[in-house]
């Protein structure tokens, strides 16, 4: 349990000093006898008692006092009997551990009550020493048990907040993709477990023009993922609001940067399609350049442009390039995922696999060049863990 | 992950190696946060043996040149292989660090 050790010391440090131990017995010489053995325990602060003469005393204490650590009881008592009682405490406090005291060698009742749940028994006439140490043994038990209860709501808690910046992630990226006569668009990102950083987006734009986005942000877990959602939103804001996609990402830089205290940033790839000359303009926050197939299967990355990953630095500049796509030719999107994937002798998939991709041909179809890509990638991977997600977008003009 | 720091000339020499990823970058982080003095004015951040650094690792270096920079100190790193001066390049973040050949260059440029 190495991951728990820090909890543990933690809990050690504010671990409550004293602890609260419920007696039960109908013999009214057993209080003073207690309070008389167990004073040293009591004077150093380790133990406090309250007493109970019956199972239905006991059960009232138990409900208006929610410090009671630990039961001992008797089991022969009028009202309401051990053993009844033992059945009752769990549905007060499932989390207090009980003692029971029995006479010497009644081995039926105390069989019975270990199956009703208590911890340990004392037999009577009770043994101060043997006693203590089963008090000191019972709540030993008790920390720990409450201790593993803490670790097991810390991870619960840090799964939730993982799968919640999961959702965000998944839900943010479309699930359209514009399928015309002259062109058509298919993405898909595979997520690595616990981490979450890449996404897409697809905006329409006037005059039939599409954005394309493809982006990577730099962290993990939930300020990651609002942080991604901040990118995202931006980037439709200004998408829509101007005219290149150098002033784009100039704008969306410079909104990520005012509000980022943490100095997160984001690797995005931003192009504007022309559907009605093949024209694609882009510019380039830092990503992965993508990677143009022409018809014979070859292919380069694209030309170089003048930019840097969004939010780290307010004013920076963002130059803007254009290419036109013939038919037939394509340009795939992708992220670091892809050419830095893994196998098992720990070589990275790399751009020159990623070209041998279509080295027998171009694609003819948007969701197969994205398939391809997958599958190469998972051959090559082989049964290295997945790192980092995985995305890819595949623009082809038919 | 281990950082070696000297001083020399004037200026702190911190130097790592291996991998700077996820699950390295918070280690990363603390060995060179605690290798820094207050009154060093000229941080030079050697990474000739840093075979991988990941966007994680990328975000401590920003922060430590953050950092640095709100002391009103000289920061920059030196001698990067051809991978890892790829993706400084690559993220554009050789516009906002600089970046030196050498140890010795990263002093001579301080001075």
């Amino acid at each position: 349990m190495t991951m728990t050790d820090t909890d543990t010391k933690r809990t050690a440090d504010e671990d409550k000093t004293t602890y609260k131990i419920l007696v039960v017995d109908d013999e009214p010489d057993l209080e003073p006898l207690m309070l008389q053995r167990m004073r040293r325990s009591i004077r150093s602060g380790r133990y406090t008692f309250v007493f109970a003469n019956n199972g239905v005393q006991a059960l009232e204490r138990l409900s208006e006092d929610d410090e009671i650590d630990m039961v001992l009881s008797d089991i022969n008592m009028p009202q309401m009997d051990g053993l009844t009682l033992l059945e009752q405490i769990p549905k007060v406090d499932p989390n207090i551990r009980s003692v029971i005291i029995s006479a010497y060698g009644d081995m039926k009742n105390i069989r019975t009550a270990m199956n009703r749940g208590a911890f340990d028994f004392v037999t009577k006439p009770v043994d101060f020493e043997d006693l203590k140490l089963t008090i000191d043994r019972t709540l030993k038990h008790l920390t720990e048990w409450r201790e593993a209860l803490a670790s097991r709501d810390q991870l619960v808690t840090l799964q939730n907040e993982l799968d919640v910046a999961n959702k965000m992630q998944i839900s943010i990226l479309p699930t359209h993709f514009p399928e015309t006569d002259g062109y058509q668009v298919f993405a898909s990102m595979e997520p690595a477990r616990n981490v979450g950083g890449d996404f897409y987006d697809i905006v329409s734009l006037e005059n039939e023009r599409v954005g394309l986005a493809i982006a990577d942000v730099s962290d993990k877990g939930v300020p990651a993922a609002l942080f991604m959602m901040s990118s995202r939103t931006w980037l439709k804001g200004s998408a829509i609001g101007l005219e290149n996609p150098g002033e784009v990402l100039n704008e969306v830089n410079n909104l990520l940067h005012e509000e980022n205290e943490q100095t997160m940033f984001v690797t995005l790839f931003y192009a504007i399609y022309n559907p009605r000359n093949g024209e694609l303009t882009y510019a380039n926050g830092g990503h992965n350049p993508p990677l143009l197939v022409k018809q014979d299967g070859s292919s380069e990355v694209l030309p170089p442009v003048q930019g840097i990953a969004l939010g780290v630095a307010p004013d920076m500049d963002f130059g803007q390039n254009a290419i036109t796509l013939a038919p037939g030719e394509s340009v795939i999107f992708y992220t670091d995922g892809v050419t830095e994937a893994m196998n098992v002798a720990e070589e990275e998939f790399g751009l020159e696999r990623l070209q041998a991709v279509f080295a027998d041909g171009a694609p003819l179809d948007s969701r197969e060049a994205n398939q391809a890509i997958f599958e190469a990638v998972h051959a090559f991977a082989g049964d290295h863990p997945q790192s980092d997600d995985i995305t890819c977008l595949v623009l082809r003009r038919h | 992950m281990e950082i070696n720091s000297e001083r020399e000339s004037g200026a702190l020499v911190l130097k790592t190696e291996g991998r700077v990823d996820g699950s390295t970058a918070a280690s990363f982080q603390e060995g060179i946060k605690s290798s820094i003095a207050p009154d060093d004015k000229r941080v030079i951040l050697d990474l000739e043996k840093l075979d991988y650094i990941s966007s994680a690792g990328l975000r401590i270096i920003l922060l430590i040149a953050k950092d640095l920079k709100q002391q009103q100190s000289q920061f920059a790193i030196c001698s990067l292989s051809d991978s890892v001066l790829e993706i400084f390049t690559m993220s554009g973040f050789n516009q906002i660090i600089t970046i030196h050949d050498s140890p010795a260059a990263a002093i001579a440029a301080m001075s």
